[in-house]
């Protein structure tokens, strides 16, 4: 019998790191940006997580406190993919280089550090697993709404996540609101169309660009903190994010780059992810072509639209160019 | 000085709201703008006539905030002031439109209208306003319309809207009507005609005399980057301001021999070409182009050429028409609806120097044989290129036509304009065409290189090559074509056998005018 | 007014040796950054540490034959996305099509691997790697070509697809049941594994990636399609103006690509590893990608950018045993040199020069 009950919650869990990671993506493609650096930067925000955990774990020495047991996790985070979206700015939009070329570097860069640091901890605290345990920071971040246990199924189904979750889908619906309905994400979309007429209409490109992408690379960031501090009930071990990254990107694809969309699809997609351990017929064989599913459904949506030709479907028209004004 | 007195004085109480005195402005060598005076007043619709690269354009950019005038005054209602930046232009009423819209396909009209503006985005307050504007002056806009679901002319008006938001009062607009229908002509005058009367200064930049007759109170005259003069338009006519515009004929003695034996050799009937957006671009258009002969295109800028040329060379999609090509023995084949490959490959040896040299005819990054390599590549069963006789050519062509490069081995790129163009055109007639299309051969040439130029055109009629050759000079066009066909506005409106300088403001009429 | 303090202009032509000092002095420059880096978390002296890199990367001669199959992989995968990339088609699906070529590679030896003699097996482990390639990387440009579907996205995508079909016939083959591995394939009748040669295990697969090499600096720089491909990369509109079919050589050149990616599969597959994973194409399909765009998408150049990356994954492999970091030291290094190296190609394309304040007589 299918279990819904433990299906969706499930799902719902696989879906946060997707969605923060599709929703920070989505904004740095609005400005141009098609940054594959992405999977690099999840990895760098979950390692940075890690290092202020561990950090503050160390030093309160089992007298720990909600707060900073939350803020110094997060800090480490949102820094770490923070210079992560500078360095890529800066060679992009400063320099101008190649976008594809700087995004697989950046990729190579983060995995490698988040590994690297997360291994030298494993060291560090001389444990015998290949893994490193901060089960006290992760507690906080797993605390759910007190009456997630008392109000039966739908405290179950809407009511037992930890916080970034909550925070996942209202960073979502604020990113669709700001892209939609301010002039900040009216001027991005611009930027991101048709750089040389928002420059003309005098919106500074580099500014909108650089902001885009730093504060799209510190919610991708979260992602990372999620997957280590809730998902993985606070375990670093090293490529245990896997492919999240790039299934991110293929979900701001799906979303046809709408983040409110992307609460839905992300919980479908982690769904997807997970699927073949409710299907009681599924071998493990099958396991793995049903999170094939994902990229699959992501090819037909870029291709439907493409062939549909409808343009508010379409990728930002300048998606992977640098721009650059000759000037006079 | 004599440019002082061409200025007319119309009210000498009036304080004109523009005031441009002395503008000179230079790209490089080739002055654009000399010592240009203008008066623009309110309540007033200025036409600004003149030729292509008469400077029109360039003036207008200054006032702007496009360019910065190299020396020269710019006075707004009396005050000096210096422009330097379109939102310095916007700071003193001034708005521009200009031909490349400047628009996000896909926003709607009314994100477009306020991009780039601060404050809290309101859209609703915004169609308020918009429809306001609209209501005033009777446009037809609908705030939340796509811009890549528009037409051209909707797309215009939003571009006009949304210098008027901003409260321009002082509106210039770029050769407006290059690409409406003429309904949607009529409809822009109507509003044009309505800002006048609300006060604001209109300029409209054309070179359509019918336009300035039926639209503008006063007419401005460029000629060659210098202000020929202005006047009231009820105080002239059509042929005094095609004189004006045109000039004197100038003798450049370019060798014209006379042709030998000319045979029918393009023959082109009913040929109608629409754009990507449904203009008409060719309506009817029917001509015969013959070997040993120079037939000469005339026409303003936008008015087909392109399309004609690349309807003949396979490069264009067509509606209506036909395109026969007659061999030597009378025996007629279609060209229309074949890819320049087909036509090759009939054994028409179509030689065709675009417009775009280096977006179109040449590879910018690949050296001159290579790029003498694009026509000859595919020679030969082997399935490797063969460079030495593109070298050959290379080294041929820049013998001969005096190419100044490096080496062979040079990008085109790094050549000066005159050089890629010489490099282009030696490539298209090394090929020994039968019929030969140039587009604007001489553009941005310098004197040398352009009676280079039409001395090798001349060489290749003599051949007994069918030379179609678009060009912008009348001057040019009047000594070097023995025959030449006016284009205006997609239609063929004449066609002038054995010209002289004396049909010079003949045919300036017809390119303005059809059936004038 | 608001003067800005540098004006940017994008250069005409740089002569190649300055071009090649500024890109010299960024690996100068990213070598210290990589040294202070290191001894940051070693406490060696940074030329302590490149003694051991390069000792890591040629210290014996099976650390040479190492470096150079590395290398070689590499350079296999870079060559065959950058056919794509010179036509400005953005491939960044060589992972995807390695992996594709090393499975139909891995189909061949374990279905046919008792039915087959090795001499009728090899040829066709031959033609279902660069058919199972060839379509990978056929399908993106198919769409490329007929709607214009965004390639980079395309290509992305499809490795993941690829990735999850090997991992599912990885279970469907896995020996033994329940250890979700192949294991080596075929290890006691040796079929379908490709013939050593002067008893060098990796001189097969060196061999074949030098004629490679060759073959296509000849194919892009000499041939007929090699030239249509740079006319299409140039300018789409020159190309369709000489009459060349722009969708075709699209297709066709991705074919070639992808063709390729499933030949490195197989040397992978049957020349060196004897088994398949999800992680037999080791990321080489995005590294491929920097190797190609250093190196300008010149095949010769490709040797050396491809040397330098294997060189810095071997020898910080090295340093990581030697002072017991763990094995991700070397992307950080990698990931060190590349951004110096993405970052310099500015300084060569673009001249940056005081602002002279030519608009002070404004006034």
């Amino acid at each position: 019998m299918f279990d819904l009950l433990t299906f969706i919650p499930r799902a719902v869990m696989q879906s946060i790191p997707l969605l923060f990671g599709s929703t920070g993506e989505t904004l740095t493609e609005k400005s141009g940006n098609l940054n594959l650096g992405i999977p690099g930067i999840m990895y760098v925000g979950g390692i940075g997580g890690v290092i202020g955990a561990f950090l503050y774990e160390q030093s309160a020495a089992g007298q720990m406190h909600a707060l900073p047991a939350i803020l110094f996790p997060m800090l480490g985070c949102l820094l770490g993919s923070a210079l992560m979206g500078l360095l890529y700015c800066f060679l992009t939009v400063t320099l101008r280089a190649n976008q594809n070329v700087t995004g697989l570097a950046m990729t190579t860069f983060g995995v490698g550090f988040g590994n690297f640091f997360g291994g030298s901890l494993i060291k560090l605290t001389g444990a015998d697993v290949p893994s490193i345990s901060l089960t006290a920071t992760s507690s906080f971040f797993r605390t759910t709404l007190p009456f997630a246990k008392t109000t039966g199924a739908i405290g179950q189904l809407f009511f037992s996540y930890g916080f970034l979750a909550y925070l996942a889908i209202a960073l979502a619906l604020l990113a669709s609101y700001v892209l939609g309905h301010t002039r900040v994400g009216l001027h991005l979309r611009a930027v991101g169309e048709n750089p040389a007429t928002a420059d003309a209409a005098g919106i500074s490109i580099a500014k909108y660009k650089y902001a885009a992408t730093v504060i799209g690379s510190m919610i991708a960031g979260l992602g990372g903190l999620y997957y280590v501090m809730d998902y993985a009930n606070g375990v670093w071990s090293n490529n245990g994010f896997g492919d999240r990254g790039w299934l991110a990107i293929a979900l701001v694809i799906f979303t046809i780059w709408r983040p409110n969309v992307g609460i839905l699809s992300s919980i479908l997609f982690g769904g997807l992810y997970i699927l073949y351990l409710f299907l009681p017929s599924a071998n493990l064989a099958m396991k793995e072509l049903y999170k094939m599913l994902p990229y699959v459904v992501t090819i037909i949506v870029l291709v439907m639209t493409s062939m549909r030709n409808k343009r508010e479907d379409q990728p930002p028209e300048s998606l992977g160019l640098s721009y650059f004004r000759e000037e006079r | 000085m004599e440019i002082e007195k061409n200025i007319s004085h119309p009210d000498e109480g009036k304080t004109p709201a523009v005031k441009m005195r002395n503008i000179t402005k230079a790209f490089g060598t080739v002055l654009a703008n000399d010592r240009v005076w203008l008066d623009i007043y309110r309540g007033e619709i200025l036409a600004l006539l003149g030729e292509n690269g008469s400077g029109k354009t360039t003036l207008m950019n200054m006032l702007s905030g496009i360019y910065f005038p190299d020396e020269g005054e710019i006075s707004i209602d009396g005050k000096p002031v210096v422009i330097s930046s379109p939102k310095d232009a916007f700071a003193h009423g001034i708005g521009m439109i200009h031909q490349h819209f400047k628009l996000v396909d896909v926003l709607t009209a009314a994100e477009n209208i306020v991009l780039g503006l601060s404050g809290r985005l309101n859209l609703n307050e915004a169609r308020k306003k918009i429809r306001e504007i609209c209501d005033t002056y009777g446009f037809d806009v609908d705030p939340d319309q796509k811009i890549y679901n528009m037409s051209v002319s909707q797309k215009q008006t939003v571009e006009i809207v949304k210098v008027l938001y901003r409260g321009a009062d002082i509106l210039i607009l770029d050769e407006p009507t290059a690409v409406l229908a003429p309904q949607e002509t009529e409809q822009l005058f109507a509003v044009l005609r309505n800002m006048r009367d609300a006060g604001k200064a209109v300029v409209i930049i054309t070179h359509k005399m019918h336009e300035v007759e039926a639209l503008s109170d006063r007419v401005a005259i460029l000629n060659k980057g210098r202000f020929v003069g202005d006047m009231l338009t009820k105080n002239t006519n059509a042929q005094e301001m095609t004189n004006m515009m045109v000039g004197h004929a100038v003798s450049l003695n370019i060798r014209r021999p006379e042709p030998v034996n000319p045979k029918n050799r393009v023959v082109v009937e009913g040929l109608t070409v629409k754009s990507p957006d449904g203009i008409l671009k060719l309506d009817d258009v029917s001509f015969t182009a013959r070997s040993g002969e120079i037939l000469g295109i005339a026409g303003i800028s936008g008015c087909g050429q392109k399309e004609l040329l690349e309807a003949i060379a396979g490069l264009q999609k067509t509606e209506k028409g036909t395109i026969g090509y007659i061999e030597d023995d009378g025996s007629r084949e279609e060209l229309l609806g074949k890819d320049p490959l087909e036509i090759a490959s009939m054994g028409v040896t179509l030689s065709f120097v675009p417009e775009d040299r280096l977006g179109m005819g040449l590879v910018a990054n690949m050296d001159l044989t290579d790029n003498m390599m694009l026509r000859s590549f595919r020679k030969g069963r082997s399935i490797f290129t063969d460079r030495k006789s593109p070298r050959k050519l290379a080294q041929h062509v820049v013998e001969e036509l005096e190419v100044v490069t490096p080496s062979v081995s040079t990008p085109v790129r790094r050549l000066s304009g005159g050089n890629v163009q010489k490099v282009l055109v030696g490539r298209e007639i090394a090929s020994a065409p039968t019929v030969l299309l140039t587009a604007y051969a001489v553009r941005g040439l310098d004197i040398n290189s352009s009676y280079a130029i039409y001395d090798l055109v001349t060489q290749q009629k003599q051949k007994g090559v069918a030379v179609v050759f678009v060009g912008e000079d009348l001057d040019v066009l009047l000594e070097l074509c023995d025959r030449i066909l006016v284009l205006c506005g997609g239609k063929v409106s004449g066609l002038v056998e054995h010209p002289t300088p004396q049909d010079k403001n003949r045919i300036g009429l017809m390119m303005t005018k059809v059936g004038g | 007014m608001k003067q800005k303090l540098f004006h940017l202009s994008k250069r005409k032509e740089l002569p190649w040796y300055a071009a090649w000092a500024i890109r010299g002095v960024a690996i100068l420059l990213a070598l210290v950054v990589c040294g202070v880096v290191t001894t940051a978390m070693t406490g060696e002296d940074p030329i302590a540490i490149y003694k051991t890199m390069w000792a890591g990367a040629f210290g014996t001669s099976r650390r040479i034959w190492n470096t150079l199959q590395y290398l070689a992989l590499l350079l296999c995968v870079s060559l065959a996305v950058t056919p794509a990339f010179r036509m400005k088609f953005w491939n960044v699906g060589g992972e995807g099509q390695v992996l594709m070529g090393g499975l139909a590679t891995a189909a061949c030896m374990i279905l046919l691997g008792d039915k087959l003699p090795n001499w009728l097996l090899i040829p066709i482990m031959i033609v279902s790697a660069l058919l199972a390639g060839a379509i990978w990387g056929g399908i993106p440009a198919f769409f490329k070509a007929k709607w214009n579907t965004n390639e980079t996205l395309f290509t992305l995508m499809m490795n993941y697809v690829a990735t999850q079909l090997v991992a599912y016939y990885v279970i469907v083959w896995e020996v033994p049941k329940g250890s979700g591995k192949i294991g080596i394939i075929n290890q006691n009748s040796h079929a379908g594994w490709l013939p050593t040669i002067a008893g060098q295990k990796y001189l097969l697969t060196i061999l074949v990636v030098a004629i490679l090499t060759g073959l296509l600096y000849i194919y892009l720089n000499w041939s007929k399609q090699g030239y249509e491909i740079s006319v299409v990369g140039e300018s789409v509109r020159t190309a369709r103006y000489v009459g060349i079919k722009v969708d075709r050589v699209i297709i066709r050149t991705m074919l070639l690509s992808g063709a390729l990616c499933g030949l490195a599969g197989l040397l992978l597959v049957g020349g060196s590893d004897h088994t398949i994973t999800v992680n037999t194409a080791g990321g080489r399909g995005f590294t491929a990608v920097m190797v190609s765009w250093m190196a300008k998408f010149n095949p010769i150049g490709m040797i050396f950018t491809s040397l330098l990356l294997v060189f810095l994954g071997r020898g910080s492999s090295e340093i990581s045993s030697k002072f017991q970091l763990n094995d991700s030291f070397g992307d950080i290094l990698t990931g060190i040199i590349l951004f110096f190296i993405i970052g310099c190609e500015f300084f060569i394309s673009y001249k940056i020069s005081l602002h002279r304040a030519s608009r002070k007589e404004d006034k």
